[in-house]
């Protein structure tokens, strides 16, 4: 009963380090110079300067506002935009085209960028039937994004039905808002 | 030994009764729920109204033997008339009518002639003793015109409330043939908890499942994950609750032993996996995956293996339901369109779409064995109504019309009944409607509550 356990924890430790490992490149810098001993020993010796390099953080790239944020704020704010619908639809419009589009320049900017696309529906379908069209807008989504040179191993869709609408409204505004390709940044 | 004489005055006595009985069965056909009925096993204690008419039914308060049974005794008498209710095969005399009858104290005064004169056929009388935790129930069901009991019992229970639709249950039984569901429980979906869901996107509230009584009491939470968990079905069994939940983010079928407190995961993360739904015979269960790259209806044992994919089309196939012989499926499917309901073997042979005249036509939901129907929600200009199609004429009635939007039907196990959730009280709330759309109740009152599911 432990074995899988372990092998899981194995698994999540092994994935964690090569994680890391991919995050940060090893910085190069010139090795120090070797410290000199060259005070006469009478004196009582100042105490030894004893340093190694620290990795310093990552220059952003430049006018680069997105890049420095964390996942939690770039999800609240996303430059990611949602590719919206029309009501029943699970076609990408002209509008949701353009927006996938310019979704996709900012995942070409960041390769390292892992995505969710969530389906959302609005609260005029079924909630059963909701979960199979929301299904349908993630993957258009996720379709034209591949099509566009973004790697499909970056993407992954869930459908959420009517489930999470943003927008709480009964009205044509919110429905407008609820039907939508959603993007979730979930690693960078 | 009879002699003959005897046994054909016997003869002409329970041909008679079966003639009544028949007839008040054929009247009671018109305006009861309908259903599949049946004759009682023994015709001699069953109790009749005047012809034509359903026998009318008085349940006073059952008698607290001890003061700390009052409470208890006053639970059994008020649930007993609402389940006695519930199936309208009798008529249930109002309780706030009773003042003008005396209060019997033990089954030798109850007051035969007071009852009569309030038009009562049938009078129960029943005591609670409490010992302990438990109590100790006695149910007579007299006949108030020949004042003898044709129904007698002793129950120990912990729960009033199960006492009660017991004997309702048992008495349905004896007096009608007839399955009730006073015993059944519903599952659902629901935010009462008014959680929100961890993160940073707003407004994402926690969805859990829940069990109730068929009445909508004692409500019980069986998830705890705080994410979302939803569409949940019952095992035929009654022991275990299949759903879907996104506590692994993506959304996955897990099945809760409810009695056992074990969470089985029969799919397994094999991509996204929506909306499960029992074989009638609880060996297999269908669902929606898109394990194939696109939303299509599998059939797999509940262990998880021997998964089969039964729809193979690029639209999006959902809501899978199965017939009562487990050999075909409905389910939705919006390959011509718009959502419409298909019928197809669970092989994949076979199919064919039943809605024809719908925009948009949805959790398809086929009655149990001897109804020969699939329950479905159709849009209308309101939202949405449930309408039942005929399998057989190919024939499709509504049932609800325009009172808010309609969702999401689910037969009771009898088929006499169904749950659906609607909007209008305000929020979604679960309502049960008779099979003919009468009888309107409403079940949840807490929160928003989705996606009912109705037990065995």
């Amino acid at each position: 009963m432990r074995r899988p356990f372990l092998l899981v924890l194995t698994l999540f430790i092994a994935v964690a380090i090569v994680g890391c490992g991919k995050k940060k490149p090893p910085i190069v810098q010139p090795a120090p110079p070797p410290a000199t001993a060259s005070t006469p020993q009478s004196a009582a010796p100042p105490p030894q300067r004893v340093e190694e390099p620290l990795p310093v953080p990552q220059q952003p790239l430049s006018e680069d506002a997105i890049g420095n944020r964390s996942l939690d704020d770039l999800n609240r704010d996303s430059p990611l935009k949602p590719a919206l619908f029309a009501l029943d639809s699970a076609e990408l419009d002209d509008m949701g085209r353009a927006t996938v589009q310019a979704n996709a320049e900012i995942l070409k900017k960041y390769p390292t960028w892992q995505v969710t696309i969530e389906g959302h529906c609005d609260e005029r379908g079924t909630a059963e039937y909701n979960l199979a069209l929301g299904e349908r807008r993630a993957v258009a989504v996720k379709t034209y994004l591949v099509s566009l040179g973004i790697s499909a191993d970056r993407l992954r869709t869930v459908s959420y039905g009517k489930e999470f609408p943003f927008e709480p409204a009964h009205n044509e505004d919110a429905w407008s808002k609820n039907r939508r390709g959603h993007f979730v940044i979930t690693s960078k | 030994m009879m002699n003959a004489q005897h046994t054909g005055r016997r003869l002409a006595i329970i041909v008679a009764t079966v003639t009544l009985a028949l007839g008040v069965v054929r009247a009671q056909q018109a305006q009861a729920p309908a259903g599949p009925a049946q004759q009682p096993s023994d015709l001699s204690l069953v109790i009749s109204g005047d012809p034509g008419t359903p026998p009318r039914y008085a349940v006073p308060d059952f008698v607290a033997l001890s003061p700390d049974a009052a409470d208890a005794a006053k639970t059994v008498g008020q649930v007993l008339w609402d389940d006695l209710n519930f199936e309208r095969e009798f008529y249930l005399i109002p309780r706030d009518t009773y003042a003008t009858v005396p209060v019997a104290r033990s089954g030798d005064q109850v007051p035969f002639a007071a009852w009569r004169e309030l038009g009562a056929d049938a009078v129960v009388f029943g005591t609670v003793q409490k010992s302990g935790q438990n109590l100790t129930v006695q149910v007579r069901l007299l006949n108030v015109r020949t004042r003898q009991s044709v129904f007698s019992k002793e129950y120990l229970v912990t729960n009033p409330r199960l006492a009660a639709h017991t004997v309702s249950d048992e008495i349905h039984q004896q007096q009608r043939a007839l399955k009730g569901v006073a015993r059944t429980k519903l599952a659902f979906s629901s935010d009462r908890n008014k959680e929100s869901v961890a993160g940073p996107i707003k407004n994402r509230d926690v969805k859990e499942i829940y069990m109730s009584d068929y009445d909508g009491a004692a409500p019980r939470r069986i998830t705890t994950s705080r994410d979302l968990n939803i569409t949940p079905v019952w095992s035929p069994d009654a022991r275990a609750i299949a759903y879907t939940s996104y506590r692994r983010t993506v959304p996955d079928i897990f099945v809760s032993l409810i009695y056992q407190g074990i969470l089985q995961n029969p799919t397994k993360g094999q991509g996204s996996n929506f909306l499960p739904i029992y074989s009638p015979d609880g060996t297999r269960m269908a669902f929606m995956s898109n394990r194939d790259g696109n939303p299509e209806i599998y059939v797999m044992n509940v262990d998880g293996s021997n998964v089969r994919r039964v729809t193979n089309h690029p639209g999006g196939d959902a809501s899978p339901t199965w017939s009562p012989n487990g050999q075909q499926l409905a389910f939705t499917s919006d390959r011509s369109g718009a959502p419409q309901i298909y019928v197809v073997s669970v092989d994949g042979t076979n199919l064919r779409r039943i809605t024809t005249s719908e925009s948009y036509a949805d959790r398809p939901t086929w009655a149990p064995a001897g109804l020969n129907e699939i329950a479905f929600a159709a849009r209308t200009p309101g939202g949405f109504d449930v309408k039942v199609y005929d399998v057989v004429t190919q024939q499709t009635r509504q049932l609800t019309f325009g009172e808010g939007t309609n969702e999401s039907p689910a037969y009771s196990p009898n088929g006499r009944h169904l749950a659906f959730t609607s909007t209008r009280a305000g929020r979604v709330q679960i309502f049960t409607m008779t099979r003919d759309g009468r009888d309107v109740r409403q079940i949840t009152r807490d929160g928003n509550n989705w996606t009912p599911s109705w037990s065995n």
